[in-house]
């Protein structure tokens, strides 16, 4: 019988002996004790700063030089800007995915997962809002999308897809970081409570603001954090629903597809969750906190990534489908001459491998719960995802109505220089988070372990009847 | 009766110290049959059903976001409308210059940006924080409120104040500790 009982407790989401305390301690050593993080953040940081580094020098050369730079042409005006955006974007969704749909479905999984994605979620979608910014040209103008009164008279124009991409973004960006940021408050007191350090509880106690835990207090805060819950839902699915009409509402030969928006978004929690996984084991290894994100954590998000990614297959071979069955001579061409065929086939090709097929392999238990294996997959995903937006991209826009359009897109170094600092960014931004702020939501997952085992005949009842 | 902030001392309360949150729920409950109403519970996570042990109630946070996300809805829309259809029309296409559809997107991320704020702010401004100083933190312990334990406070300002009678119904909950509070 106790055998049993060891047995269901450890697929349970919390594992071992833990205590309320020993809860807090496990999460909040990563702030409170710094000689905790060794040579693995160093290096990771190092790594991180100097591709900030080159993302600044890229972005001044781009400020001083123009977008000539970049590789840019005119049949493709848009390049790794976009790709680049569209990807960042993507990864950020699943932050919202498992914080607010995953709260409204009652997952109650999520609650030592949530905090780490949502950090994600706001540094990829900084990355991400660098490229249109820059795109511009004139950046120092971007307040131009905004609507202002101003002397020329003028308005931005409501109709375009990319007036709409401005608002989701931007409302996007803002409501996540509330999210965030009010979801830290009751982990802030904690920290406050627990610092020893001077600097630390002046800190704390700053950013807690008074928080202390009252019953009238929770009361409003879980009414405020289900209704924001409620409004991010819609508010994610219309985000990358949103970025899917920069292309879907155009008439451009593989844009003008309406399978587009419900694919991206699919795409986009694809992604999302392959990033997770790929911060969220490496993080549970380093700092031992597999009691907290258990095998059954990534044995769910496994799962979420094969279904999402069936439905991103899906829309791939619904793509082919429909050039076929549109009966449009250039839907038709694109598909043969260019993805199929052509010199960009092998990225259509590494594509369909990548998020097609290698994402096959979850459906085997075995491989959902082996670290080696998941990481290699979420790594293919990200390259998949990324070859996506560029099938979608330069693909389409070198394969036009027009003859003169049939011509080559290759991004120049600072492209690519652009999109490594991006990513420097954000692993810098990733590993100053892991060391300042509590990676793990600590009273979501206290309240996680009072419902399910911090009782302990609920334990009991759990371990009897799943 | 409002506390004299000119005298520094003064009993705030009497807070009783409970290990697990199920007797903290038995001795609110209690103590609301007893007839205290000036009284708040502090935990380290959000216990269910413990308002309702309180008897706690207050739906503004809800009711704010609606309004704000009414407001949200107009403003989006009708800035559109004015800069489409009033200000600066231009004929794009061939389509109504009220073009609906197009509308919505605007009109939708203004209604989530309004609605979102107004939660987050409407929940900082009903519990009146930021609030750096409470007579609650002068509490033996009380820096396990956020941490493992959970505490029962009622005020001397409750017109029912008894001590020995609260400090009865918390030890008969499972109060590890019940010990005075002041200001």
């Amino acid at each position: 019988m106790a055998k049993v009982q060891e047995r269901k407790l450890n697929d349970l989401l919390i594992t071992g002996d833990q205590t309320y305390s020993s809860i807090d301690s496990s999460v909040d050593r990563l702030i409170l004790n710094q000689k905790l993080h060794g040579k693995g953040w160093n290096i990771l940081f190092l790594i991180g700063i100097s591709l900030t580094g080159l993302l600044g020098l890229s972005i001044f050369w781009l400020l001083y030089q123009g977008i000539g730079i970049w590789g840019n042409n005119v049949p493709s005006a848009w390049g790794f800007d976009i790709i680049n955006f569209v990807w960042w974007i993507g990864i950020g969704h699943a932050g919202t995915l498992i914080s607010a749909i995953l709260l409204l479905m009652r997952q109650q999984w999520r609650n030592s997962i949530n905090r780490f994605a949502e950090a994600m979620t706001i540094f990829a979608v900084m990355c991400a809002g660098l490229y249109p910014i820059l795109h511009t040209g004139r950046p120092w103008n971007a307040y131009w999308l905004f609507p202002y009164p101003n002397i020329l008279a003028m308005w931005p124009q409501f109709r375009s897809p990319l007036m709409w991409d401005v608002a989701a973004v931007s409302t996007y960006f803002s409501v996540s970081a509330v999210f965030w940021f009010v979801g830290l408050i009751p982990d802030f007191a904690t920290l406050r409570d627990k610092s020893t350090n001077k600097y630390g509880k002046v800190i704390f106690a700053t950013l807690a603001m008074g928080w202390r835990g009252s019953n009238q207090h929770w009361h409003r805060y879980e009414q405020m954090y289900l209704l924001l819950a409620g409004l991010s839902t819609p508010l994610v699915l219309s985000v990358h629903s949103i970025v899917s009409f920069d292309f879907a509402i155009s008439i451009v030969p593989g844009w003008n597809v309406t399978v587009f928006p419900p694919y991206f978004v699919a795409g986009a929690v694809f992604a999302g969750f392959a990033m997770v996984m790929t911060w969220g084991i490496p993080i549970r290894k380093a700092y031992k906190l597999q009691h907290l994100i258990t095998d059954r954590h990534i044995d769910w998000m496994c799962k979420i990534t094969l279904a999402t990614g069936l439905i991103v297959f899906y829309g791939y071979l619904l793509e082919i489908f429909y050039s076929w069955y549109s009966g449009n001579f250039y839907e038709f061409k694109l598909l043969m001459k260019t993805r199929f065929t052509g010199p960009y086939a092998p990225m259509y090709w590494l594509l369909i491998f990548c998020n097609g097929i290698a994402p096959q392999i979850f459906w085997i238990p075995k491989y959902r719960r082996n670290e080696k294996v998941i990481m290699f997959i979420c790594f293919l995903i990200s390259v998949g995802m990324w070859l996506e937006r560029f099938v979608i991209i330069p693909m389409s826009l070198t394969n036009n109505y027009l003859p003169s359009s049939d011509k080559m897109y290759y991004p120049s170094f600072w492209d690519v220089a652009m999109f490594a600092g991006t990513m420097g960014l954000f692993i810098t931004l990733m590993m100053l988070f892991i060391r300042f702020l509590p990676v793990i939501n600590i009273f979501e997952v206290k309240d996680l372990f009072y419902k399910m085992g911090g009782k302990k005949e609920i334990v009991e009842e759990v371990g009897a009847n799943s | 009766m409002a506390h004299d902030w000119s005298d520094p001392s003064g009993l705030w309360g009497l807070v009783g110290e409970f290990e697990k949150p199920e007797d903290l729920m038995k001795a609110a409950e209690a103590a609301k049959h007893k007839g205290f109403r000036k009284m708040d519970a502090y935990s380290p996570f959000p216990i269910h059903g413990l308002s309702e042990a309180i008897g706690f109630r207050d739906n503004r946070v809800p009711w704010t976001v609606f309004i704000f996300g009414i407001t949200g809805v107009t403003i989006g829309y009708s800035l559109q409308y004015y800069t489409a259809v009033i200000d600066y029309p231009m004929n794009v296409g061939g389509r109504p210059l009220n073009s609906v559809p197009a509308f919505i997107p605007v009109a939708y991320e203004a209604t989530i940006l309004c609605a979102a704020f107004s939660a987050a702010i409407g929940m900082f401004v009903y519990n009146k924080l930021p609030k750096p100083y409470h007579p609650i933190f002068n509490t033996k312990n009380f820096d396990r409120a956020t941490q493992d334990r959970f505490f029962l406070a009622v005020e001397a300002e409750d017109p029912a104040y008894d001590a020995k009678v609260i400090e009865k119904v918390m030890k008969e909950n499972g109060a590890v500790e019940v010990s005075e509070c002041d200001y």
